[in-house]
């Protein structure tokens, strides 16, 4: 497999629901390379998520194909290639946040004292050690997130799926779990496929912005973001950071029009 | 530490009402006269439950063990339908009417019936009533509780690319349990009165039910009264005995999330 093989290509990708009467997704074209971080952006039903899903051979695209790491989706996920993560954080409420994090290892057989050592070196990545035995309702929404993370990076896969992660958390948590993302990432080296529809977020994380419209849900634009690496709380305030955001949204107002996302001015 | 001191003042009122409705019976008995076989004093009860004692606790051995298998029978096979229920839709929509209908059915009625089918004096009578009387709400909890993982967490797993066995075994069945213990709480007091009823319809003379049916009969009501005292320890018990249960196996929940 060579470097610069993408991890996700998505050919002529359609998806219909209802019948044929929803086109959630219309002729998706899209590569993901690797140690790409590629935010997934557009209003409410502009099929965002389900590419997403489509991509995790969760959902059956009704036409095109997926590959993943040089398979199909279907083997991809078979072979545990990718790693998920949700809006909640969708913890298992009768397992610790331990065993939590240790399920993916138990789905790979990993045996017990391997699960063990990365399990602790996963939460001290998330910053939840001394958490390891707490049930989940006893943690905060942030730090159940976190939990969540951990658990979709423990087995190290080559590609994360992000399901607007942090859209329930509040502005102050959110801000500061998109620096902890970037520091695994950067430590880790996954592709990482996020959705969101903040603007802000997704040009402040990513290495690239795929813009995408309703109705049917297409590819509006790419936007490459060209900030410095490592990204820091200083990059929410330089003017590169205001340009990008602005090319995102006229994107956005372009195709979506009265379709804006919900967001705050930045 | 403070779990414990927290549950002793949970039940610290509970306990004075139960103190004060004993104090108020016994005193209104005193103040009006009232007869003794309209309403005895607690203390004549009590008085009782203890010089009785060799007749009375084997018989309510004799039907704890009844309400007992009754319990097992009924809360098993509610699972096992549920399980079906669940795994194979057909079975389902053929079973799930005739369920709700059946259970529309005054089941005690059957009591006479069952005592036919099963020998009136055998003990198997009782289970299979108390049985009848447990298996739809265990039935019924567990299916609910069996759906009740979050379409989110199967697809967690599925992106685990776990098989629909290994989802029913992780996810399905761990969160169909605190349903489940709900429903048993309910069948274990079930199960007590199906075995008594079931008695005073007839049953071995060592029975509980029959025990108290032919005391109030005769007009003998403290010896009747102390039975129904010891029934009631004995589905108490029962039902404590389920909470130990589901303490050690629901282990997860929060203390608010308690129901009962």
């Amino acid at each position: 497999m060579s470097e610069q093989q993408p991890v996700v290509e998505i050919r002529n990708v359609t998806k219909t629901f209802a019948h044929g009467n929803v086109t959630a997704l219309q002729d998706i074209e899209l590569d993901f390379h690797p140690r790409e971080f590629v935010a997934l952006i557009g209003p409410s039903g502009c099929g965002k998520s389900t590419l997403l899903r489509v991509i995790g051979d969760l959902v059956q695209p009704t036409s095109g194909t997926v590959t993943v790491n040089g398979k199909s989706a279907r083997q991809a996920r078979n072979d545990r290639d990718y790693g998920i993560v949700f809006q909640d954080s969708v913890l298992f409420e009768w397992r610790t946040v331990a065993k939590n994090i240790a399920l993916p290892l138990e789905m790979l057989r990993w045996d017990k004292a391997r699960r063990r050592d990365r399990v602790a070196e996963m939460m001290e990545l998330v910053e939840l050690k001394g958490f390891g035995d707490h049930y989940p309702w006893q943690l905060s929404g942030g730090m159940q997130q976190r939990a969540s993370i951990a658990r979709a990076f423990a087995f190290e896969p080559a590609l994360l799926l992000m399901d607007e992660p942090f859209g329930a958390l509040d502005e102050m948590t959110r801000e500061r779990l998109n620096l902890e993302l970037l520091s695994i990432w950067e430590r880790l080296q996954s592709t990482v496929v996020f959705v969101t529809h903040s603007i802000s977020e997704a040009v402040f994380l990513s290495t690239r912005v795929v813009v995408m419209s309703p109705r049917p849900g297409r590819i509006a634009g790419v936007v490459p973001i060209d900030l410095p690496s490592p990204r820091s709380a200083e990059t929410r305030e330089d003017p590169r950071f205001f340009e990008l955001v602005t090319e995102v949204r006229e994107l956005l107002r372009k195709r979506g029009e009265h379709l804006l996302p919900e967001e705050e001015p930045v | 530490m403070t779990l414990t001191l927290r549950k002793a003042g949970d039940w610290t009122p509970a306990l004075v009402v139960f103190v004060l409705v004993i104090a108020a019976w016994q005193g209104t008995i005193a103040a009006f006269h009232i007869q003794q076989f309209l309403l005895p004093k607690p203390s004549d009860i009590v008085k009782t439950f203890w010089t009785d004692r060799h007749t009375l606790w084997p018989a309510g051995w004799y039907t704890f063990k009844e309400a007992l298998g009754g319990f097992a029978i009924g809360s098993g096979l509610g699972m096992l339908a549920a399980t079906l229920v669940g795994r194979f839709r057909t079975f389902g929509n053929a079973f799930m009417p005739v369920a709700i209908a059946a259970n529309a059915v005054p089941i005690v009625a059957f009591a006479p019936i069952f005592g036919v089918w099963f020998n009136p004096l055998s003990p198997h009578s009782k289970m299979a009533i108390a049985a009848v009387l447990c298996f739809l709400p265990v039935m019924v909890n567990t299916m609910r509780g069996l759906q009740s993982a979050s379409p989110r967490q199967v697809e967690l797993m599925r992106s685990y690319a776990a098989s629909d066995l290994e989802i029913w075994r992780r996810v399905r069945v761990p969160a169909a349990l605190p349903f489940v213990f709900t429903a048993l709480k309910v069948a274990s007091v079930l199960a007590m009165i199906g075995a008594i009823v079931g008695e005073y319809f007839g049953g071995a003379t060592t029975a509980l039910g029959v025990l108290i049916n032919s005391d109030a009969e005769s007009f003998d009501f403290v010896p009747a009264w102390a039975g129904i005292l010891l029934a009631s320890m004995l589905g108490l018990a029962l039902y404590f005995a389920v909470v130990a249960a589901e303490r050690i196996v629901v282990r997860w929940a929060p203390p608010e999330a308690e129901p009962s």
